[in-house]
């Protein structure tokens, strides 16, 4: 029977030669992800019934971000709980905020090699989607969930429906992978692939960088979606063998005649900046259609826009450019070594020279966290993955989500704006 | 599961619940549930839900709620199925969950996700009671005495019988060890 890549890698990870979407399974994981805020009655639970000891096979990498450094007593507490777990079983991968090589988990984790195409992958954290993008499948699960496949190097799955998305054409120079996302969630809702994967491909995805594609993988869960994948090609391999190149993997590829719930086509040539208005990531418009929205705050960071990429596409925006007065710009990198680089590559006085201020890696504001929360009635506009009523602050605020490169334009001008003739 | 019931009153709420309005993020520094379950339902949108799920007091009259289409979504936090169990909740019944939070309800093993036929968040009202006959996936309502009916579970209902992931999986490592002696 043919099979999708999805198909695939979970057969291969339960012995079995085929599954098909609806099976339930039991897969052997080959990563999990922990971070700060999920972790703590995983550890617990580790402990009090499973003797503490982690499966043998399972590779575990802990990478605090959601609130390092820490911003209050009890999150002060729950990175002491997740420090001493990792000393305590000697965990290798451990990115901790005192070596210096740190940052938000979801950049970080294929940062330092640790995804594979063909890989099983799972972490307490919804976005864990994002590592789908090497061809690898990947989702978030809960605490329990961490708790036990730390014990037992396993969990069960029901096998998923794939929804195809087949993007073709050159993207126009406003448009980025945010803007494919928005779109296509705009058209099929917050719900529009429930349980499924979501599979991308297409000669704009070919042509398109690792790190627009993590946007890609990234967002799937705010379709509802279990994971999002992208075949493995040469840009994966290159990547792979940049970070982690003893890596030992199997390549899957979808069956030309495999089943598909849903093919979508996207024209990618034909696409505009777009927006998630408040308080749904579906809420979507070309920002040129809303006028006169004032912003307090904008926001570039977070797994899904703060990424190396991200910030070159906010630098060319921003270069000679001055954001509008009473506009906060953040700028968030997602990892020490983008900061770095930042820093090294000369954006960094760009974002400067314009009036931005940028923080140490955190998921920091994205959830509400700190670092930029809003308060009552304030509005931004932030290249993240959410704005949910609440997300970044108080209930009142309000959060439109777009791009990197229309956040910027939209900081310059001090409303929203999609069209950067702002150059 | 087979015989169980669940009686009390409803809490009804719409579409696409999500995990911020169930429990906000600014209360993700601590996992105690005493503590999450004082603040359930904080994000809720109060235009749209006039009546508070907490009273005053912060404690709650409901044991049951009743949602639309995908209940959950949003973030992969158990703090929302363990604030809504610690507030008194032991039963979601929607029309559809989102992933994680249908996981996590199954895993976690304190509080039952029931997908219904039919959305009945138009048709149930906040107040209203209703008994939960699991065994026979069948939803009264006492108050105005219609009969609605869940999905079975399919698969992982041995999870649930178990009373949650790691119960099972404490099950099964008996059953191995026990065959290999
Ligand atoms: S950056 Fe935002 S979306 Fe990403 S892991 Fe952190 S809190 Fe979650």
């Amino acid at each position: 029977m043919p099979q999708t890549i999805t198909q695939k890698i979970l057969a291969a990870h339960c012995g079995k030669k085929e599954v098909v979407p609806g099976e339930v399974i039991e897969a052997n994981i080959d990563v999990l992800m922990m971070h700060d805020i999920t972790s703590s009655s995983a550890i617990k639970l580790l402990k009090t019934e499973f003797k503490n000891k982690i499966a043998q096979s399972l590779k575990v990498v802990v990478v605090p971000d959601h609130y390092v450094p820490n911003k209050d007593i009890k999150s002060a507490i729950l990175y002491q709980e997740l420090f001493n777990f990792a000393k305590e079983h000697n965990l290798k991968y451990f990115y901790s905020i005192e070596g210096g090589n740190y940052g938000v988990c979801h950049v970080m984790l294929p940062e330092e090699g640790h995804i594979l195409p063909g890989n099983v992958i799972v972490g307490g954290d919804s976005h864990t989607c994002t590592y789908g993008a090497l061809g690898a499948f990947s989702t978030g699960i809960g605490t329990t969930e961490v708790g036990n496949v730390l014990a037992t190097g396993k969990l069960w799955f029901r096998v998923p429906k794939t929804i195809k998305i087949n993007v073709s054409g050159k993207m126009p120079k406003n448009v980025m992978a945010k803007d494919i996302f928005l779109k296509v969630v705009g058209d099929i809702g917050v719900d529009g692939a429930l349980y499924q994967a979501m599979e991308w491909c297409g000669d704009t995805i070919e042509n398109m960088s690792i790190d627009e594609r993590f946007t890609l993988t990234n967002m799937a869960i705010e379709a509802g979606a279990k994971s999002g994948i992208i075949a493995p090609d040469k840009k994966t391999l290159d990547y792979i063998s940049k970070r982690n190149p003893n890596a030992k993997f199997n390549i899957f590829k979808s069956d030309k005649d495999a089943n598909y719930e849903k093919i979508i086509n996207i024209n990618a040539g034909k696409l505009v900046p777009l927006v998630a208005k408040p308080d749904l990531p579906s809420n979507v418009v070309a920002a040129k259609d809303l006028k006169n929205i004032k912003i307090n705050q904008a926001y570039i960071g977070g797994c899904t826009g703060g990424k190396w990429n991200d910030f070159v596409a906010t630098a060319q925006v921003l270069k000679g450019k001055k954001i509008a007065p009473n506009v906060r710009l953040l700028i968030v990198p997602s990892t020490a070594k983008i900061q770095r680089k930042i820093v090294n590559e000369g954006l960094y006085n760009i974002f400067m020279d314009a009036g931005g201020i940028m923080s140490a890696p955190t998921c920091g504001a994205c959830l509400g966290g700190y670092m930029g929360v809003l308060g009552p009635k304030e509005v931004a506009i932030s290249s993240t993955n959410r704005n949910f009523k609440g997300r970044m602050g108080d209930l009142t605020a309000e959060v439109y989500l777009a791009s990197p490169k229309t956040v910027a334009a939209s900081a310059i001008k001090g409303y929203i704006e999609g069209s950067l003739n702002v150059r | 599961m087979s015989d169980k019931i669940i009686q009390g009153k409803v809490y009804v709420v719409g579409d696409d619940i999500n995990t911020d309005a169930i429990i906000p993020a600014k209360y993700m520094n601590t996992m105690n549930p005493q503590f999450l379950g004082k603040h359930v339902f904080e994000g809720l949108d109060k235009n749209k839900y006039l009546i508070d799920f907490l009273n005053k007091d912060k404690t709650c009259n409901y044991k049951i709620i009743v949602a639309g289409k995908n209940f959950g979504c949003g973030s992969s936090r158990e703090h929302a199925p363990i604030a809504l169990h610690s507030a008194g909740i032991r039963a979601v019944v929607a029309y559809s969950f989102a992933r994680i939070y249908f996981r996590n309800s199954i895993n976690g093993g304190i509080i039952l996700p029931l997908e219904t036929e039919f959305d009945l968040s138009g048709k149930i009202q906040t107040g209203e009671e209703l008994k939960i006959l699991l065994s026979e996936f069948k939803i009264i309502n006492l108050t105005t005495n219609e009969t609605y009916f869940i999905k079975p579970f399919g698969p992982v209902e041995d999870i649930i019988e178990a009373g949650g992931l790691t119960n099972y999986n404490k099950k099964l490592s008996l059953n191995i060890n026990k065959n290999e002696i």
